[in-house]
């Protein structure tokens, strides 16, 4: 049993070590302003990462969501500008959710490859942000944007309110819903899961429809911020939520996984950069750090499965 | 060098092979001779694949020993079983699609110095080996882009540019053409005037009877017995390969009523995948068996059936209505239910729960506007698990942590959660054991009994002479009998199967 409990909890009792130590190493730490920083510091990474989990689970993988994060907080600053914030955050998830379904198309019906068709959209899409941006900075004029992050409910900020609260929204999906079992029987055995009048592909589009809008939702809060957007926000974005997702333990193979698993990726990956910041360790390292932890992470994982099976 | 022409090229002694409790080949003694051609038959699950796997190296063998040329020898992988001349070319062709005919007979074997290739003296040796073997094909074609027989052929290119004195072939004409598989026996005639033993692996008796020089046959991982080809025809083979497992006892049958209106009734079905003009009636109450080899098209006909593979003419009626049947989900829909082939493949998923499983079909009448009850879920399935009598520690545990012949009544319990008009089951204990077997087989009557219409499909053939009220037989993706359990025997059964039904009937 004990290989078992080590294998599905060990990445909760890293994250508590981590959490120990940081704790000890740093006075600031602990404090509450600390703590409500680090959640919402990790706003944009953790959506992207809860909703790219529902893809990975159902068999598929989204590359492009940080391009479309990017053309969501281009097309929300614009048409802030020139209408309103209401129409503005509408048209942005619409937008991501539109591009979503057309990766989720090449993917099932053209029986395009996960990574290299998202791959392709990536691309294209980060082309796009850039070009509807005027290959500069779109500011936006109308204030009122910035309380999409900035609103304070009960002490806590309306940006790290949505993030908890799209989280929760695909843990209920996954486990709650008829969709949620079709997720997990796509990505488990897609053949069995049509033998048993699964709409796979139905079920594979809609997971990248979902990781589109919430990345869209993502892009516009980040905008929100600072009220300015450029086409590249968000390049680099996509691969810490993916590394937060495989570093939580959630299967790459798809089929196995939960929204948890990918919170204490999300999580690590916040306390380290806190980490770094609060220990005025310089920054240029912290990728070194996160690259090591996913393949001693996934290597351990892999390292497991093959003595339990 | 007079020694070695009396000792057996290959020679096997007392070899046993066990998978888990499954003992796939039993105690098998066998002296191959140098330079001959060696049959080798049985019903499938005969052990005749492992074997010829334990003789490639492919898989060691549990107990017993392999000699070659005299000497023992043991191999822990086909490389080892290459070094001493011995090669095996499978059933699936093992080639990498995308690469040329050369890169391909060369694979593993490369002519090299220091990692960097010598292409001009792998062309020399290419030329060589295509002298030797007198064939014809263009090194720089890409393997994917030949025919099946072609493909065979850089197959056979391989072995022979390695100097393999002994080469097995599974079932290497299942997916030949008449014109081809003649090609290939001058082929292997020639292989064996140039000194080369082969091992002849066959479901086609007539094939093995006409090549081979002896024959062996196997049935239920024994060896029956070996002798000169000469002496034996179709139908002492097939005799030989029958043999009745008296462990199991089948349940008595109902009656069912052969004036009942059909439930289902399927006209002239024919699909791309490899089945043709298939007909089937199915009345409440009746097990319709199928029997047949494998790649026979019962499997593609039953998929083809239930909207999961697709199909080209034909029509299907589901009392007396005609439906159309485009996705499992609309088989569903009409009350069909299938079990299908491999628990593993495309039954189970492994990685979740019983529940998960079961349900899958039906979430819709676990949920409301697409959201779960999860206490109504778990009401129906721990039902299921009680009337099935899965064991298990409850309703969420993981499939994968099953054994076989639990896993396989998940696989049932998904088919029956919503009781269908029309169950399909293909191969009902596929890897199951003795008491699990049992236990389905009460299953199936009791089903039928309450009216259920069953089409088994099986290619163990006491179980379908066991279970079926009816028996159709496929052979090469047409149905080419349809008998009455009441003359029903295995020798006809066996003979439609094989298509030996002339020379049997004479």
């Amino acid at each position: 049993m004990r290989p078992d409990v080590l294998r599905d909890y060990g990445i909760v009792f890293f994250l508590i070590a981590l959490f120990i130590a940081m704790s000890l190493a740093s006075d600031v730490f602990l404090t509450s302003s600390n703590l409500r920083n680090i959640i919402d510091g990790a706003v944009p990474l953790g959506m992207l990462a809860c909703a790219g989990t529902l893809v990975i689970i159902a068999g598929g993988f989204d590359l492009s969501a940080g391009a479309i994060f990017g053309v969501a907080a281009v097309v929300g600053a614009k048409i802030c500008n020139s209408t309103g914030p209401e129409v503005a955050l509408v048209a942005g998830v619409l937008t991501g959710a539109g591009l979503g379904l057309v990766n989720g198309i090449l993917c099932t019906v053209g029986r395009i490859n996960a990574f290299v068709g998202t791959l392709g959209t990536s691309i294209g899409y980060g082309g796009l942000a850039v070009a509807l941006s005027g290959s500069g900075i779109v500011l936006i004029s109308n204030e009122s944007f910035g309380n999409l992050s900035a609103t304070n409910l009960l002490g806590i900020k309306s940006s790290t309110i949505i993030f908890l609260v799209t989280a929760a929204i695909c843990a209920f999906v996954l486990n709650r819903t008829v969709l949620g079992r079709h997720i997990f029987g796509t990505g488990g055995n897609p053949l069995a899961a049509r033998l048993s009048g699964v709409p796979v592909n139905k079920t594979l589009a809609i997971t990248y429809v979902i990781s589109g809008a919430f990345a869209a939702l993502a892009g516009m809060i980040v905008a929100s911020r600072t009220l300015s957007v450029t086409g590249n926000t968000g390049t680099t974005i996509i691969f810490d939520a993916l590394a937060a997702i495989l570093i939580g333990g959630n299967s790459v193979l798809g089929g196995e996984g939960a929204i948890w698993r990918t919170m204490v990726g999300v999580l690590i990956l916040s306390i380290i950069s806190n980490g770094f910041n609060l220990l005025g360790i310089d920054p240029l390292y912290q990728q070194c750090v996160n690259g090591a932890i996913i393949l001693v992470a996934v290597g351990a994982d892999a390292w497991a499965r093959r003595t339990t099976t | 060098m007079a020694d070695l022409a009396k000792t057996p090229h290959v020679e096997l002694i007392d070899v046993s092979r066990n998978f888990g409790g499954v003992q796939a080949v039993r105690g098998v003694s066998l002296a191959i001779e140098r330079g001959t051609i060696h049959g080798l038959v049985g019903e499938n699950g005969a052990g005749k694949s492992t074997l010829s796997k334990v003789v490639a190296g492919a898989i060691s063998p549990s107990s017993g020993q392999l000699r070659v040329d005299g000497e023992d020898v043991s191999f822990s992988s086909p490389r080892d079983a290459l070094n001493h001349g011995i090669a095996i070319i499978d059933q699936e062709l093992a080639l990498v699609p995308a690469r040329s005919v050369l890169d391909n007979v060369f694979l593993g074997s490369e002519s090299g110095q220091g990692g960097l290739l010598q292409l001009s003296e792998q062309r020399k040796r290419f030329d060589a080996v295509m002298e030797r073997t007198g064939f014809d094909l263009d090194p720089d074609r890409k393997v994917g882009s030949l025919r099946i027989a072609d493909q065979q052929k850089v197959e056979i290119i391989r072995a022979v540019a390695r100097d393999a004195a002994f080469i097995i072939m599974d079932e290497p004409t299942a997916r030949l053409t008449q014109v081809e598989s003649e090609q290939l026996y001058e082929i292997i005639n020639g292989l064996k005037a140039r000194g080369t033993t082969i091992l002849y692996i066959s479901h086609f008796l007539e094939e093995v009877l006409q090549l081979a020089d002896n024959v062996t046959v196997m049935r239920d991982g024994l060896h029956i017995r070996t002798g000169p080809a000469a002496n034996e025809s179709s139908q002492t083979l097939v005799t030989a390969m029958l043999g009745r497992d008296l462990e199991l006892r089948f349940p008595d049958r109902k009656l069912s009523d052969p004036d009942a209106d059909p439930v289902l009734e399927v006209r002239g079905l024919s699909g791309v995948s490899g089945f043709e003009d298939v007909d089937l009636t199915l009345r409440p109450g009746e097990i319709v068996g199928m029997a047949g080899l494998i790649g026979a098209g019962r499997s593609e006909f039953a998929r083809g059936l239930f909207g999961a593979e697709r199909t080209t003419a034909g029509e299907i009626l589901i009392d007396g209505e005609p439906v159309k049947i485009r996705s499992p989900r609309q088989a569903f829909a009409h009350g069909l239910a299938m079990v299908t082939e491999s628990r593993k493949d495309d039954g189970l998923i492994m990685t979740r729960s019983i529940a998960e499983n079961s349900m899958m079909p039906f979430l819709s009448e676990v949920s409301t506007m697409g959201v779960l009850r999860h206490g109504s879920e778990k009401a129906r399935v721990i039902d299921m698990i009680e009337q099935l009598d899965i064991r298990t520690s409850g309703p969420q545990q993981v499939v994968r942590n099953l054994s076989g012949g639990n896993q396989q009544k998940v696989l049932f319990a998904k088919s029956l959660m919503r009781t269908p008009k029309v169950l399909i089951i293909d191969e009902p204990t596929r890897g199951v054991d003795v008491g699990a077997k049992q236990g389905i087989y009460e299953l199936i009557t009791e089903l039928a009994a309450s009216g259920m219409a069953i089409l088994v499909i099986s290619s163990e053939l006491e179980e379908v002479m066991g279970l079926a009220h009816r028996i159709l037989v496929m052979r090469r993706g047409r149905l080419v009998a349809d008998m009455n359990i009441d003359v029903a025997t295995e020798e006809n059964i066996l003979a439609a199967a094989f298509g030996t039904a002339g020379t049997v009937a004479a």
